[in-house]
């Protein structure tokens, strides 16, 4: 909440043991790190806009996770979060970004033009190509912990930035407080809807406050970039396009991207970026870049191979359904993109799902013939 | 737009503003002195920039909270820090149903129904009939013995219960409540109910400990609570940790039952198979007595004053608690058209055997008391009693071809 967490200062009356969470039956990263040690030294510390300890790890305390699968277990405030906190943080970056130390420092590169290939995608196998990111902005606080009047504010200094775009960028913002029906089916349609968060994860993180109130669509007239507003992150910044074009799809990501940044510098306020932390967002999985590139493409044969699995570690690519996170896939078709966000550059990450998916197709036409992969599977990337 | 882009949100602003403030320089936002920062904040963003969209609203909350109420009450705390923005996001998040006006609000401790009293004031006229909490009293009466006519007809009705909430004083309720104080809940309750003897002594579960043996004897007998699920109670952070801290206990009789830390710090629950509502009346009157002079011992208190009575997390449950009801068939009244009309002049309401928010199965519902605020336990249970018999007196005529006659609403409160 916001303007001060005086009720922290309530708690500080228990002692460390007697407010300190059960975290015995739990898998995700905040659980593995922290120790009454680490509890006892910050709990009584707030950032400046009065975010907490309690805070940072409450959805990770209501979601225990599956043995399967780890979470991250905790999410930021606000920018400082990642400071005042830095004791839990930075080893549940470590773990979760393949050791990663808090002297590293990231690489940002948004330059299209240094990315190799990408426009060849066999369309016969990549249906679709897509670039995600985040972005927030600097001197408010973020999607867990922001007031109605904060949330307000960032959703009227994006729609100014975003209705001065032209050109293939000219676009529309739709409320999803005032949408009509006929608006919602269509973006329903085109794939760009997002839905009030169900996901305990998001709803435990306080992200679900007041909705819809301040969180809305903007995409272009093409309907091939758009930006989803005070969803999970203050922005969250998407270009996509059916087919296997990832080239353009990067090339439109990175200018759109470009020219909403200058258009908020130009009034003196920019996005939160740091030269150890990269782009600050919400969740610490999204740190350093926020990327997610990848596709959605056909893979039957490939898929159920014994080293699918093992093939995609070594791309360092990750598979999820066609719904997204935490959905199964349908009919063979996949959702592959970069499973790296932190310790390597926009350009590295989309360059690795490139050609690692120009393999995986050749693989599976490899296998549809009835021959054999196992000379094709790749180093360690 | 760029002069409102500007003044939005121009750094130069806001260290005028600190510097009026007697700040000195804008590198002091980032300081570990929260207070000047929040101060600065509060300027940045008056309650009119953060006063909820309550347009497509349908609850108490949105119908009482004005622009002006909200601007007063808005940096207020309690002694427990508890805000009010912390009571409403409940309403705010469930804007509800145009046909069921929920609540909206919750309290974090008991002095929230104090401080921000603009606001639940006139929530709790809303909610219960036209009670005044500045002017009215509440009356506690757990005396059963006065119950008459308490022995229902079993082939109608084929159990009988009563529930209640009460609240540790001196602890914050479910919203608020840190891990320490829910665990210190638990602790002071199951200590007190371990002294229980005879027909009431059992055994408490904890939720987080059980076995899965346990678990499934406590679903069979129907005693088993899950984690909540609906949004009006997760918005308002009511299933925060869990499972740490969260239990039932029951009699050896499987009669009597305590859930603790759910909704409320305790519910306390009386049930049996059959009719015999008296009896299950005298049993739950003698327990929270009981209770309560096990938990006095200690020097502990249930929440409760002269204008709410006893003092529960949801402004509905204000007054008594108190929830009596059972499970009956109606195979023929509740086809009859004028079945809601019957009900509502008795202060009756219907819902299905799971309980809140289920439909009924077959021909059986549950009935129960509607109200909790401005009237006794007592006379409570008693219109519970004599609603009943009421109801099955006009399924036994429609089973006789005979005509049923609605009857007249119910007073209020008393003069």
């Amino acid at each position: 909440m916001p303007f001060g967490n005086t009720h922290n200062n309530f708690k500080l009356n228990y002692k460390v043991e007697e407010e300190f969470p059960d975290l015995s039956k739990h898998n995700n990263h905040m659980a593995k790190v922290l120790t009454k040690e680490i509890y006892g030294k910050l709990r009584d510390k707030q950032t400046p806009s009065g975010y907490t300890l309690d805070d940072v790890i409450q959805t990770g305390v209501d979601n225990p996770g599956h043995p399967f699968i780890m979470t991250v277990g905790c999410v930021a405030g606000d920018e400082e979060s990642y400071e005042v906190f830095k004791d839990l943080l930075d080893p549940v970056i470590s773990d979760r970004h393949g050791g990663y130390k808090p002297t590293d420092k990231h690489k940002t590169d948004l330059n299209h033009e240094n990315l190799k290939g990408g426009d060849d995608l066999d369309p016969n196998y990549v249906l679709s190509s897509r670039v995600r990111t985040g972005r927030s902005i600097k001197g408010f606080t973020l999607p867990p912990h922001n007031s109605r009047g904060e949330r307000r504010i960032i959703e009227r200094l994006s729609i100014e930035a975003l209705n001065s775009l032209d050109g293939e960028f000219k676009g529309k913002y739709y409320p999803l407080k005032t949408m009509t029906d006929a608006e919602q089916e269509q973006l329903i349609a085109d794939h760009f809807l997002f839905d009030k968060p169900v996901s305990p994860l998001l709803t435990c993180a306080g992200m679900a406050r007041d909705w819809p109130d301040g969180r809305g669509i903007w995409h272009n007239e093409n309907k091939t970039f758009l930006v989803w507003v005070n969803e999970e992150d203050h922005l969250r910044v998407i270009s996509m396009q059916k087919g296997g074009n990832m080239r353009e799809v990067f090339r439109r990501f990175c200018v759109g991207l470009q020219k909403i940044e200058e258009i908020f510098k130009k009034h003196d306020r920019g996005f939160m970026w740091n030269e150890h932390l990269g782009y600050i967002l919400t969740c610490p999985s999204n740190l350093g870049t926020g990327l997610r590139g990848g596709v959605h493409v056909k893979l039957s044969k490939l898929s159920t191979h014994p080293k699918f699995e093992e093939i995609l570690t070594r791309l360092r690519l990750q598979k999820r359904g066609t719904g997204g996170v935490d959905t199964a896939s349908v009919g063979g078709v996949f959702d592959i993109s970069n499973a790296d966000r932190l310790g390597s550059s926009e350009v590295e990450q989309v360059q690795l799902v490139v050609d690692g998916v120009k393999l995986m197709v050749e693989m599976e036409k490899k296998l549809e013939k009835g021959e054999s992969i196992d000379s094709m599977i790749p180093a360690q990337k | 737009m760029a002069s409102s882009f500007t003044r939005l949100i121009s750094k130069r602003n806001t260290a005028v503003l600190l510097a009026g403030l007697g700040a000195g320089t804008a590198g002091f936002l980032l300081s570990e002195n929260s207070s000047l920062a929040a101060e600065a904040k509060k300027k940045l963003y008056p309650p009119s920039s953060d006063y909820p969209d309550l347009r497509k609203h349908n609850n108490c909350m949105a119908s009482a909270l004005t622009p002006a109420i909200y601007a007063k009450l808005r940096d207020k705390v309690t002694p427990n820090n508890w805000t009010l923005d912390q009571c409403i996001q409940t309403g705010v998040d469930n804007p509800g149903h145009p046909f069921i006006k929920t609540v909206g609000c919750v309290a974090g401790d008991e002095e929230s129904y104090e401080v921000f009293a603009e606001l639940f004031d006139p929530v709790i006229k809303d909610r219960h009939n036209g009670y005044d909490p500045r002017v009215m009293k509440h009356p506690t009466d757990l005396d059963a013995s006065k119950i008459t006519h308490g022995m229902f007809d079993e082939n109608y009705v084929l159990s009988s219960r009563v529930r209640t909430g009460r609240s540790i004083r001196g602890l914050s309720l479910p919203p608020a409540c840190s891990r320490a104080e829910r665990r210190e809940v638990e602790r002071v309750v199951v200590t007190a109910l371990a002294g229980l003897k005879g027909d009431l002594a059992g055994h408490y579960y904890s939720l987080g400990d059980m076995t899965e043996k346990e678990q499934q004897q406590l679903i069979d007998d129907h005693f088993l609570f899950d984690k909540p699920v609906s949004p009006l109670l997760t918005c308002a952070f009511m299933a925060r940790d869990w499972p740490d801290a969260r239990g039932i206990w029951h009699n050896n009789d499987k009669t009597f039952l305590i859930w603790v830390n759910e909704e409320d710090h305790t519910r306390v629950i009386s049930m049996e198979k059959g009719g015999n509502m008296k009896r299950v009346f005298e049993r739950f009157c003698n327990g929270l007595k009981q209770v309560e002079h096990l938990i006095q011992e200690r020097g502990w208190e249930f929440m409760w004053n002269e204008r709410l009575g006893y003092v529960l997390t949801c402004p509905s449950n204000l007054g008594t608690g108190l929830r009596a009801g059972v499970h009956v068939r109606l195979p023929k009244l509740s086809k009859d058209p004028r079945f809601s009309k019957i009900l509502d002049n008795l202060r009756l309401q219907k819902r299905g055997t799971g309980g809140v928010d289920t439909a009924a199965t077959g021909d059986t519902f549950d009935i129960s008391n509607l109200d909790r605020l401005g009237k006794s336990e007592v006379e409570l249970v008693q219109l519970l009693v004599d609603g009943v018999n009421y109801l099955i007196e006009c399924e036994k005529r429609l089973e006789k071809g005979q005509d049923i006659k609605i009857p007249s609403p119910i007073v209020q409160f008393r003069k």
